[in-house]
Parts: C-alpha cells; structure tokens; sequence
C-alpha cells in the first residue's frame, strides 16, 4: 500500500498557516465535553497536555516516573535551535528548514520540517515567558552557541542543563493545569495496551506501579509521547525505564511502525568501563565547540599519556576529513569516523575504545573561566564518572546509542494510521529523516506539544460524537485480560535466567550486528539470534514476587519482553533499507571514501511496517518522499 | 589512560526493607561480593539484587532512572547521609572508589513525615508536586507571547535564576533536615521566578499560595540548621530561603 502523509500543497512558506485555517475548530463550550488520554510527560507529553489542558479539554496524563518532571527530556544538555538570526549571522526559517533536511540526509518530510523550522521561534518566546532561564549577555539579550551540522549560531541554552529547564518550563505549566483540574495526573502508572474499537483508538490499559491494579482509561484520542526505543542495545544514553514498550502495544494493535533502523549514535558519550555497566553517560555535543577530536597517528603512542604524544604525532582526524565542518560534523559522521580511528587499532582508554576530546587550545585562547562557565557542569559530571579531570587532560570520548530517529508513522496532523491514535516527539518519525541534528530533539518535543498538537487534534475531534466509549465494551475487558496473562505468563516461567541477563544479551547481539556499521551478514545473524533469546526469555526466565504490589522485575521484564519483538523489526527493516543514509550504515553501501552511499532511486521513501504477528513477517508500506524545495543532493560537509 | 584499578572489593550492606506502606520495617544484611571501584552506587545495588532474584528472594526496591544526576529519582540515605554525602553528587553518580574493601554501608529511604514509605527505598514524594502545583509557574498562556529579547534580563540576574533552577527536585534536602522541611526545594522555585520580571507580577501570589502548600503537606519549617545545603546534589544555597523569607515579608506587606 502507498502511504498519503496528507501533506498540504502550494508554496511550502504558506503550508501550515494555510492547513491551520482549513482545520476545523471545536467550539470552547464543547472542548471539555472531550477527554484526552496523554502517555508521557516529557518535553512533548508535558507541553502537549498543558496546552490542551488550558484549551478546556478534559486531559489524563499519564507517566511510569514518580512526577512528570522527571522525564528523560531533562537529561538533554546542549541547547533547543530557533531560527531567530539573533547574531544576525545568516539564519532564517528556511536555512534551518533547510540544514534539518539535509541534515536527516534527505529521508524527511518536507512539509513536517518546515512546520518545525516556523514555529521554533515561537517555542523560545513561550519557554522565556515561562521563567526558563535561558543564558543571556551582559546587555541581557538572549545568547546563542553554534552546533555540529550548522554553520550559524542558532542554538539557545541554559548552562548545560537545557533539557532540565525546558522540561520544567512545560512541568510548571502541566503543574498549572493540574491545579486548575483540567490535567488530572497519574503518576508512576505504566501503559501496557491500547485499546481499539471497531478500528478506532478509544483507550489505554495500564498498571498502577505501586499497587499493581491493571485498568483500563478512555477517551475520544489518545496521544503517545513515550519517547524513543534506543534502549533495545541495553546500553544507551536513555533512563533506564525508557522503553518502546506503549510504541510497541500501539503497533501491535494496527499503528505502523515507521523507519526503526534510524537510530542514532551519539559521537561524545564516556566510554564503558566494564561488564557490570548500566548505562553509558552523554557529554553534549556542545563541547565540540570548543574541543577538538584527536587520536594518535602511531598505534604505539596510544597506551601513552596524552601529554606525552607529540603535537605532529596527533590525527585530529574530524579537521582532516571535513576541513569546512571540522570538529562540527554532523553525529552520524563524528561518530563513524570514532569508530573508523578505533577500529584502525587507534583508539585511546581500556579496550581501545575511545578518542581524544582536547581543550587545551581553547583554554590557552579564552582561559579556563570561560570554558568552566560554557561546559562546568559538564566537567564535573565527567570527572565523577572517570576520576579524571577534564580541563587538565584530554576527555576520552566514545559514541552510544542516544535517539530514534524512527517512530510510530504518523501524518501530517501527527496521527497514526489508527484513527484517534496521535504521536507526538521522539515516538513519532516525522522530521528527523535518517539523522537529527544536535538541538533538535527539544526543538521537535516542544513543537509538536505546544504548536502542533492543540490544532490538529481539534480537526479529528470537530469530527466526532464526545465521550463515545465505554468501559463495558468486550474488547476494554479482552485488554485488561490479556495484560493480566501476559503477567502471569511471566510469573509462571520459573526459570533459570534473570531479566536482566536476557536484556543484556540482546544488547550486545544489537549492537555487534545492528550498531553502526551493518551488513547483509550481520542483520542475518541479528534475526537468527534474536528469536533465540526471546525463546529463551519465554521458557527459562526467573521473575519473583507477586503482581499485586510494586515490583520492578515484573516492569522491567515486560520492557523487556517488547524489545524482544522489536528487536527483530529494527533488524528487518535495516535488512531491507539497501544503502546507507544517515544514522543507517551499510556497508556494502559506501563511496570509495567511506562515505555513506544513498540509493535514492529505490529507497527515497518511509518505511512503514504493518504487525502480522509475532514471528511473522511484517508487512511493508511506503510512503514516497518528494523534495520540492530542497535539491535531492549528496550530503556533503567537506 | 588514566589508572584504572582493577582491585575489586567486599562490601557489607545493611539495607532497609521494607514490604509496603504499612508493614514493619527494618535493615537486612547483604554481602556485596567482587564490586569494581569504577561502578556506581546503583550498579553495586543491582549486582546485589541479581544475586538475591538468582536466590528467589525479593530485590531491593528503589527509585532511579537516569543514572546521570540530573532527573532527581534516586533516592537513598547513604551511612546516614542523603545520596553519600559526596559534594554535589547524587547516589547515581557515586562511585565505589569513594569506598574501600570490607566497609559496611547503610543504605535507607529518605524519612520524612512528608514522605511516606511505599516499598524497601521507595517514598512517595508527590508533596513536593503539590507545593509547585500550588504556584510554581507564571501564568502564561501557550502563543500569544511577545519576542523573548522584548524583555531584557541583566545577566547576573539571569545568573541567578539559573543557580535556584538547578533544583532537581530529589528531595534530599528533605531527607537532610531534622525538621522534614522542604524550605529549599520551594525556596528554589520562589527565588528562581521572583529574579525574573515575567516572574514579578505573581510573585506575592506565588510565595503565599507555595508556603501555604508547604505547611498542608505535612513538612516542618525552617530553623537554619542548613543540612538542606550540605545535602543538596546540586549545591542549591540557602541563600534563597532568604529570599523566600524577604518575598513573604513584602507579600505581608502589600
């Protein structure tokens, strides 16, 4: 089937204004006769059920966290992009519409990103309204940092904590509208199925993480903004709850599951330092700024001392490769090329697997002051971890799993397939395309909450009856019960394995065959193991305890249980995808330079997959990508 | 390569343990075995639990998620010190070179009145939502809002809001003070938007409506034992207590 991501037409400067108008609206008398069901109260979920909440519509938020600040938005450091032109240094909408196509290497929709590129700057003026704390001059103006795949200084940000402070901005306004009881809040409560009737999403089941109480909530839309699923590599940058576990029982229901094989590596996160390692620590992309990429030229200088290899002896291997980008290069590219040096043997810290990031020669140009004040919270955060102090030594660096740049497939309205199914930030797909671009995740997170949303879900609601649902149909008591054998099914296995020894394994059969560099080989091997490991899990895994009371095995078994299933899509779908773009990298796909190789004439398109069952092969779906305002070129930042 | 060691240790822990909300609690001994001085806090106590699920005995329950310090889950009082007594660190950040072959650690949940137990080190922190629902924000409305550089901010004050922002809302502060007081935590929140002139309008509103909050919830006040500052992962200074004392006293006064 062709998918149509009803995109509207015409000049692309006049799409959303235009779409917005065609909308049609809810009466305010009526908006409160409509309930909304919000999964997620990250930077999109908070925003999204704020702004919806202060709209007048009846709202349940619902989070597995014991406050809806604590999403793992907050952890995000570096900054949120608007194309403000403050510095007056060539930014526009469109240059930002424009790099974030070219950045996500051509795989996105254009009518979604210009969308996101317009109301950036919207997104900075409501978060300064709100107390956000952004960095200022000393003419308190508002401040702006460059960052990797942009030319212009178009980044705001707040220390290194930009992720915290946004999230709180959209945490105060949620907290607002809880107050005024348009927004009630279901805190660690965990969404375990959707509930479809007569092909329409009506509802969501969950558990009560503290009694164990499964029950079910309905609305007239339920929304999902549960974030991304890079956590299927077991190590990740993620909090450790973060799962595709709501994405995953959405798909398993009807939605299709678009792009899974984008994912991104992030270049500078610290390096793993042993088995018993739970997740790995991202250091902002920001510190590029102001550090540069190294490894040693010669393999016999790498066990030595940084300061003890010669300065003619040092590969600052980003500078050499992309003299025009240099330490900026986009992720996908800073990242491949870490792993390029370390797999020549070059790479520096146990097991080889790291790179130099030196500030040496920014702290003799501009002092160590001014970097504390840039990137202090970072160094700190990197010394807890490493015992190694930053500003007196290179940082080693080495790239994680860090963001899915794939989602639910959602239109241009953000809804799925499955009618009244919504899917907002990093859970959908729509405007990263095959990579994202540092400062964009906050950027989309807030856009869709705060300015996407409120209008396009009045459209679907304008269509239809309120409160048309009911706790007492078959297929709410059908959902309540199968998530209760689902549990129970886990109890009874009594096996020999703990959770976490299963998750691991497939962590590391994900990241050897499907990390950042696959072949026709190893997603072979990928698909012939992870079976195998979910097999194992539902024959001979050990889960003690009862439902009825918190237990956080049983939580994390079932995150684990969905990943299983996952697992084999991503790997499929990375199979299928027969180039290289962006975060997805084949190797069989590759310029004689080692650049990714794109075949745009068979795969400019979305992937889609249809569930079939499990263990059953998919169904795939396109939806064609067209590029009328940005030339289909060859990404190149040479 | 910095010098990494390789010398694992041997650990006692005496945990406390807890079923639910109503039972009777009280502290268990474990022996951590083998622990890496490079592993984290929370990474010994997962080791700990995988030994007892192979055993077919119940895991330790606790709060965390994003292990970086920053989204304010964990939770543990560490040998009688909330998250470790490390400076600025929180317990997901605290490694076990900071301990040393053959220690005993104490490991409890935060204790509070405020805080009721849920589960082992589980506690129920939703007071601290309350006090922000109560008047933590401005009262803005989503668009309609002018350019963010239509409002000037001198720096140092931006500074400023930025120094009470870094909150993250753990509640160690709680758990550090001898009268359960969640001054800083709501002083935090006061200061932050009583520096900022789209904070300024509600500011009386605000610091009335969140001390009202604070006392309802069930926390003591404050007697300057400064605990909260000594225990705070983020170096949050009770400087903003003062704050918050000067903005109630002006509210008093309009």
């Amino acid at each position: 089937m062709i998918l149509d991501g009803k995109c509207p037409t015409g000049p692309i400067e006049t799409t959303w204004d235009k779409h917005r108008f065609d909308l049609k609206l809810v009466n305010p008398a009526n908006k409160r006769k409509y309930k909304i069901i919000m999964v997620g109260t990250g930077l999109a979920g908070g925003a999204a059920a704020a702004s919806l909440g202060e709209l007048g519509y009846n709202v349940e938020a619902f989070c597995y966290q014991d406050s809806p600040r604590r999403a793992h938005s907050i952890a995000a450091q570096g900054g949120i992009n608007a194309a403000k032109n403050y510095p007056n240094d060539g930014d526009s909408i469109y240059r930002l519409f424009y790099d974030t196509i070219k950045g996500g290497d051509f795989r996105a929709r254009e009518a979604d990103v210009w969308r996101l590129a317009q109301v950036s700057n919207n997104i900075i003026d409501q978060c300064v309204a709100q107390g956000v704390p952004f960095a200022r001059d000393y003419a308190g103006y508002l401040d702006n940092r460059s960052f990797g795949g942009a030319q212009v200084s178009r980044t705001f940000f707040a220390r290194g904590q930009t992720g915290q402070q946004l999230l709180l901005g959209a945490y105060s306004a949620l907290s607002r509208q809880i107050k005024a009881g348009t927004v009630k809040m279901f805190n660690r409560t965990e969404m375990l199925d959707l509930i479809v009737i007569d092909g329409v999403a009506k509802g969501i089941t969950v558990r009560d993480m503290v009694t164990g109480e499964i029950r079910a909530h309905m609305g007239d839309a339920v929304c999902l903004a549960t974030g991304g699923y890079v956590n299927v590599f077991y190590l990740s940058t993620n909090a450790m709850g973060c799962s595709v576990t709501a994405n995953w029982k959405a798909h398993k229901k009807g939605a299709y599951f678009a792009n899974p094989c984008y994912t991104q590596i992030h270049p500078t996160c610290i390096p793993q330092t042993g088995d018993h390692q739970s997740k790995l620590t991202l250091m902002s992309e920001s510190l590029r700024n102001d550090g540069r990429c190294w490894v040693p030229k010669k393999k016999e200088d790498c066990g030595k001392h940084p300061s003890e290899v010669a300065e003619d002896d040092r590969d600052y291997y980003l500078e050499r490769k992309y003299p025009s980008f240099g330490n900026l290069a986009p992720r996908d590219i800073a990242s491949r090329a870490a792993k390029e040096q370390c797999d020549d043997g070059r790479g520096v810290g146990p097991g080889g697997r790291g790179v130099y990031l030196d500030f040496a020669g920014s702290i003799n140009r501009l002092g160590e002051h001014t970097i504390k004040e840039r990137y202090g919270n970072l160094f700190e955060m990197y010394e807890k971890i490493t015992d190694e102090n930053g500003y007196k030594r290179p940082m080693r660096m080495y790239p994680a799993p860090h963001y899915a740049m794939g989602g639910l497939w959602v239109d241009y309205n953000l809804m799925s397939n499955v009618p009244g199914l919504f899917v907002l930030g990093e859970a959908n797909f729509s405007v990263h395309g095959a990579n994202r671009l540092g400062a964009s995740a906050l950027m989309q997170g807030l856009a869709d909450g705060y300015f996407v949303i409120p209008y396009t879900i009045g459209g679907y609601l304008a269509g239809i009856k309120p409160g048309d649902y009911s706790l007492d149909h078959a297929e709410v008591k059908k959902s309540i019960e199968d998530v209760k054998a689902t549990n129970n099914k886990m109890f009874a296995l009594k096996g020999k394995k703990t959770v976490s020894e299963i998750y691991r394994a497939l962590g590391k059969v994900m990241w050897e065959n499907v990390g950042m560099a696959r072949s026709d080989e190893s997603l072979k091997n990928a698909l012939k193991e992870i079976p195998k490991l979910r097999e194992e899990f539902w024959t001979n895994v050990n889960i003690s305890g009862e439902g009825g009371e918190m237990n956080q095995q049983l939580e994390n078994a079932g995150r684990v249980a969905d990943f299983l299933e996952f697992a084999e899509l991503l790997s499929k779908d990375a199979l299928t995808r027969e180039e290289s773009c962006g975060g997805h990298f084949r190797v069989e796909h590759q310029m004689p330079d080692g650049e990714a190789m794109r075949n745009d004439a068979d795969f400019c398109h979305v992937a889609a997959w249809e569930f079939k069952g499990v263990g059953n092969e998919p169904e795939l779906h396109k939806e064609p990508l067209k590029f009328d305002n940005v030339h289909l070129a060859v990404r190149s930042y040479k | 390569m910095s010098d990494h060691t390789t010398n694992t240790m041997n650990l006692t822990l005496h945990v406390w343990r807890q079923k639910g909300p109503n039972a009777t609690g009280k502290l268990e001994t474990y022996e951590a075995k083998h622990i890496s001085p490079d592993m984290s806090f929370l990474e010994m106590v997962d080791e700990v639990n995988e030994t007892l699920i192979k055993k077919g005995a119940d895991p330790i329950a606790f709060d965390h998620d994003c292990r970086e310090g920053i989204c304010g889950m964990c939770s543990q009082v560490v040998n009688g010190v909330p998250h470790g007594g490390q400076d600025r660190t929180t317990v997901c950040q605290l490694h076990m070179r900071s301990f040393k072959d053959g220690d005993n650690i104490f490991i409890e949940p935060w204790r509070a009145r405020a805080f009721p137990v849920i589960k082992d080190l589980v506690v129920d922190r939703s007071a601290l939502d309350t006090i922000i629902q109560a008047g933590g924000y401005t009262s803005c409305h989503t668009g309609g809002i002018p350019d963010g550089n239509a409002l000037l901010i001198p720096k140092p004050e931006a500074d400023y809001a930025m120094d009470a922002a870094e909150c993250i809302g753990c509640g160690a502060c709680v758990a550090g003070c001898p009268n359960g007081s969640a001054m800083l935590f709501t002083s935090a929140k006061v200061a932050q938007l009583a520096a900022l002139p789209q904070g300024r309008a509600e500011a009386a509103v605000r610091v009335n409506a969140m001390t009202e909050a604070l006392k309802d919830c069930g926390f003591g006040n404050c007697t300057n034992h400064y605990e909260c500052q000594a225990s705070c992962p983020k170096g949050v200074d009770v400087k903003f207590i003062a704050k918050l004392n000067r903005e109630y006293l002006k509210a008093l006064a309009n």
